[in-house]
């Protein structure tokens, strides 16, 4: 058993709106020195066997087709240790 | 002659199908439902993509409709130049489908805005607008909140310079969309989405701002019954 963390986040050209309001809305809850606020998913994905290369190859596949919209976000896929 | 044969799809959590049908019949074609789970298109001649939060817009508007089994039907024909109208989360599924580039993101505001629009008709040289004239300014609801439509900037300059930009904003744009794009074809021209609902427009009866949802369906059921 393996876990797999894909996180997605928008591309960086793309304006993040919710990323925004988050910023702005840290100073007025008290929290200074942040310059900006980007917002993304993160997917937990159980496997059932190891995170070998194979089962790698599959998630990215899943991310590519529908986690991510590779149009708009990036994704990265990471095994948790 | 029988009517034209319009196809209405219905995803959990459709909402506009329903006046999508009776826009339909309005114009005088024939409104034929189809299923999401159904891979069936029932040999209809057009089909529509309503608006609504199908799947709960889980994940993304529009990202788990566009696996649905109708979509497995739908995807290819329209790549083959079944004519295709989605508007609101239809538009968001045809992009998410890739048969229209871009994509379609939350607000600039992150308000839900719903209120009657200006806009104008870029372009008469699609099956779903060849009833308005170029530049013709109509006035339709929108609802969304999720409709700033977005693309990098080699597809937007693509997509401006062969001429796919189907409607604009005009009197402020509602969502920040990028060029005041309200609506997009693909290149054949035979797909187009907008966020605003022309079928929410077609009756004085109901309150609409305008009837000016009209020419939609004229349009489509006119280029049927010439085909």
């Amino acid at each position: 058993m393996a876990r797999v963390i894909v996180d997605v986040m928008l591309k960086p050209e793309i304006l993040d709106a919710q990323g925004q309001a988050i910023a702005r809305a840290l100073p007025r809850l008290g929290f200074s020195g942040v310059s900006a606020v980007r917002q993304g998913k993160r997917f937990e994905v159980e496997l059932d066997g190891p995170a070998d290369e194979a089962a790698l190859s599959d998630v990215r596949k899943m991310a590519e087709t529908l986690l991510a919209n590779t149009v708009i976000e990036d994704y990265t896929v990471t095994i948790e240790e | 002659m029988s009517a034209a044969r319009v196809g209405v799809v219905t995803f959990p959590g459709t909402l506009d199908d329903q006046d999508a049908a009776r826009a339909v019949r309005h114009a005088g074609g024939e409104a034929v439902p189809l299923w999401h789970a159904d891979p069936d298109l029932k040999g209809v001649d057009a089909v529509f993509l309503p608006g609504g939060f199908s799947y709960g817009d889980y994940l993304r508007c529009g990202a788990i409709s566009r696996f649905a089994p109708l979509m497995e039907e739908l995807i290819p024909a329209a790549r083959a130049g079944l004519p295709v109208l989605g508007t609101c989360n239809g538009f968001q599924i045809l992009c998410e489908a890739h048969l229209l580039p871009g994509a379609l993101m939350r607000n600039a505001g992150l308000h839900y805005v719903c209120r009657d629009q200006g806009i104008r008709v870029e372009t008469t040289a699609t099956p779903w607008t060849s009833d308005f004239t170029e530049g013709q300014e109509i006035v339709l609801p929108i609802k969304h909140g999720e409709g700033r439509y977005v693309a990098d900037p080699a597809t937007l300059a693509a997509i401006e310079a062969g001429g796919q930009v189907v409607f604009r904003y005009t009197g402020g744009n509602p969502n920040g969309s990028l060029n005041d794009i309200a609506g997009i074809r693909n290149e054949a021209g035979n797909i187009v989405g907008l966020m605003p609902h022309p079928e929410h427009a077609v009756e004085d009866l109901t309150g609409a701002p305008s009837t000016d949802g009209r020419a939609f369906f004229t349009s489509i059921l006119k280029k049927l019954v010439n085909a």
